[in-house]
């Protein structure tokens, strides 16, 4: 299951995409926005997303996840549009036979969707706004596709 | 040949657009493409920003040849994930 979309995320239903039979371990990974960047207090966040190449990321990272460790199960939500504090942007469910990997798995999606899925977080203050990352502005093709 | 540009994020503030028209040389590359988009926009990104460019949907290297119809997208420094 691969879901971006502007309503609050269900991290129970999610997770239930991934609980099966096989799987003695279940994971879910909640991305909560935070009040506080450094000692300045956010207002709100707003994520833009572009839909149908984010679409293809997520599947590419869950495809490299399962080409990896094998029989594992993911589910990937990530919401967009205006969210409040302490409100969940992305769900990360792994379902696996035993914890080890479903923890490496669920990390190792974590930080590739961080690296390249087309999704900007902008950070709302009270006396301005910026987009995260964008601050010192460089990156480059190759930073995108680093080493397992 | 004729080609949309589609900009997100801070290039879409930066711009004032989602959306925007280039009509460009047969064989150009991408890197002909960013050379157009910073003429246009010269406030974009530094010079020595490295612009990541993405063609349908992909996320495409300089020296990759576009065709008419392909859509690009300028991608700023990605920061989903929570």
């Amino acid at each position: 299951m691969i879901l971006l979309t502007q309503d609050p995320l269900n991290p129970r239903s999610i997770t239930s995409e991934v609980t099966r039979d096989r799987n003695g371990a279940i994971i879910t990974f909640l991305g909560n926005t935070r009040r506080l960047n450094g000692d300045k207090e956010v207002l709100f966040l707003e994520y833009e997303v572009y839909e149908p190449m984010a679409l293809k990321e997520l599947e590419k990272i869950k495809r490299a996840a399962i080409d990896k460790w094998g029989d594992v199960d993911i589910a990937i939500a990530h919401r967009f549009g205006r969210l409040e504090i302490e409100d969940t942007s992305l769900v990360v469910a792994i379902g696996s036979q035993h914890r080890r990997e479903g923890f490496d798995v669920c990390n190792f999606i974590v930080n590739r969707i961080k690296e390249t899925v087309p999704i900007w977080k902008k950070e709302v203050f009270a006396d301005g706004s910026i987009w995260v990352g964008c601050q010192s502005h460089k990156h480059s093709l190759s930073a995108l596709h680093p080493q397992n | 040949m004729k080609l949309t540009v589609q900009y997100f994020a801070l290039y879409r503030e930066r711009t004032g657009v989602r959306y925007e028209a280039f009509d460009l040389k047969e064989g150009s590359l991408v890197s002909d493409m960013i050379k157009n988009i910073r003429t246009r926009h010269p406030n974009l990104a530094p010079e020595n920003v490295d612009i990541l460019v993405a063609v349908n949907d992909e996320y495409a290297e300089k020296d990759q040849p576009l065709s008419s119809g392909d859509s690009v997208a300028l991608i700023p420094p990605v920061s989903g994930g929570g």
